[in-house]
């Protein structure tokens, strides 16, 4: 088919593997009640963005570092004091404040910020696609090695210590995981609709299941069938892509949530 | 060896001192129940042994590779997360249907396999943690007022259950109540915790006293009582048998 060009099938993939990682992580994101975490550390990623462009460093690192620093801070500092929304707020506008004034200081340098907040799913290019999956294979990895154990210390703390499972260590995987995911999606969706992409399909799956697994493999079907649509929805349309995925996938929230009012209609 | 050995621990939550040098050992098979009014430290002592709180002033011992029973207080389950009860048995170790059946049935839970957890009332979410507890077959199972929530034969199913467990299995209980007459019975130690460990012995010695029988017979009155005495002092000297003199008098004074 003449439709699907190169860089539709790059930008369908792309979205695949990111949504693949993004959907069982989120739901632990859902879980944890963490929504903000990814937001706080969608826009630190901006600084990255800024740092990585300053030291002609590549993207991806720059905003895995900075991401990777907002996480370790955020757990060393909740638990002293501070409330957690107090913490996620005061970094993730400060950041998106240093990171706005430090790419005004990149020299020589004309950077079109949009690309950035919004992402440009169909500028990937062979070398992103490869980063967007192997980061994925990573995260998907990390979680399902981890599952048991992270699912246990979302639980409870207490029945995770006793058994023998530190909470705090998984609260630092998780953490990395979500610096990963991040990095890997900035290109896709941007830094504005990362949290969106964690969390629509996560909450939308919530209705139709009864197990943790469960709730993760349908989040990871929403999550396909949003990027799907909205590909196909942003070519039709003529409308830009990053957006256009979200939407679909909020569509989707709403219809998962008419389902489950019209099946207790029904009982 | 002991299972867990605390040697003179003393913790401070939120600038509190929540425990204060308090020793504590328990040996295979035994039964010790910590008993102390409320914010006397016996959950946060709980959490200590579980290893949740390390203080930095004392020492804390585990038998290498003990295996720990943990039913907590209380357990929020998120609604956001679907859980069913047989799910919730396999954490964080994958269990047999077979196995989990049995535990179920044993803790009298056994129709509820299939409901989601945050459907559960108080008493089955309690039965259905102490069947998870056991599934692990633990050396040492930790109870923090987990009969809460549970009827009167509900919680006396729970303690004959958990006397058989000894009996079976040989694993070691602690737990923290205040259904006295019936822990009385039950326990092989009790220990009474008020910040410090103000006294502790057999219950088997206190029982046998006349008053205290006659205190328990009349349920939280005597438990109550029992409370009562001079938590406030510095020294640990005195015995069971100076506190029964505090309880005859508390008791008459009161009746």
């Amino acid at each position: 088919m003449s439709l699907l060009d190169d860089f539709i099938v790059r930008a369908v993939l792309a979205g695949l593997g990111l949504v693949l990682a993004a959907a069982p992580l989120g739901c632990f994101v859902v879980w944890r009640r963490m929504a903000y975490f990814g937001d706080a550390t969608a826009h630190a990623a901006l600084l990255g963005v800024a740092l990585a462009l300053a030291f002609n460093i590549s993207i991806f690192a720059g905003v895995l570092s900075i991401a990777l620093i907002m996480a370790v801070t955020v757990s060393a500092l909740s638990g002293r004091g501070f409330a957690m929304d107090t913490i996620l707020g005061v970094m993730a506008h400060s950041s998106l404040a240093f990171g706005l004034v430090a790419v005004s200081f990149v020299p020589g340098v004309r950077v079109d910020l949009m690309a950035y907040l919004f992402g440009d799913i169909l500028a990937v290019g062979r070398s992103d696609l490869l980063v967007i999956w192997l980061g994925a294979a990573l995260v998907v990895g990390l979680l399902y090695w981890r599952w048991s154990a992270l699912l246990t210390a979302t639980l409870n703390p207490d029945l995770a210590y006793a058994s023998g499972i530190s909470p705090k260590r998984e609260q630092m995987i998780l953490s990395l995981a979500l610096a990963l995911v991040v990095a890997v999606a900035i290109k896709v969706v941007g830094t504005l609709l990362i949290a969106a992409m964690l969390l629509i399909p996560a909450a939308s799956a919530r209705t139709f299941s009864r197990t943790p697994e469960r709730m993760a493999a349908i989040a990871m079907v929403i999550g396909v069938l949003s990027v799907l649509g909205g590909i196909q929805s942003a070519f039709t349309f003529d409308t830009p892509t990053g957006p256009t995925i979200v939407c679909v996938a909020a569509l989707l929230f709403v219809a998962a949530n008419l389902v489950r009012l019209l099946r207790a209609q029904v009982k | 060896m002991s299972l867990v050995s605390v040697d003179t621990i003393s913790l401070h939550l939120g600038g509190r001192q929540v425990l204060d040098q308090v020793s504590l050992d328990i040996e295979p098979g035994e039964i010790v129940t910590i008993v102390g009014p409320n914010g006397s430290g016996k959950s946060t002592l709980l959490r200590v042994i579980i290893g949740a709180l390390s203080p930095k002033i004392g020492k804390i011992t585990r038998k290498k590779g003990l295996k720990i029973g943990y039913v907590p207080q209380k357990l929020h389950i998120d609604p956001t997360l679907p859980l069913t009860v047989r799910r919730f048995l396999s954490l964080p170790k994958r269990v047999s249907d077979d196995a989990a059946h049995a535990a179920l049935h044993d803790a009298g839970a056994g129709h509820l396999c299939h409901h989601q957890m945050t459907a559960l009332s108080g008493g089955q979410f309690q039965r259905v943690l102490l069947a998870r507890a056991l599934l692990t077959n633990p050396d040492l199972l930790i109870l923090d007022e987990a009969t809460q929530g549970l009827d009167q034969p509900g919680s006396a199913d729970f303690y004959s259950q958990i006397e058989r467990l000894r009996r079976e299995k040989g694993c070691a209980v602690l737990m923290v109540s205040h259904e006295l007459h019936v822990v009385m019975a039950a326990s092989d130690r009790v220990i009474c915790l008020n910040g410090h460990v103000c006294c502790h012995g057999a219950p088997e010695h206190v029982a046998s006293a006349p008053e205290y029988r006659a205190l328990f017979g009349t349920g939280t009155h005597g438990a109550l009582a029992l409370y009562r005495h001079d938590h406030d002092h510095d020294a640990c000297d005195h015995d069971h048998t100076s506190d029964h003199h505090h309880h005859d008098t508390a008791h008459k004074e009161s009746a």
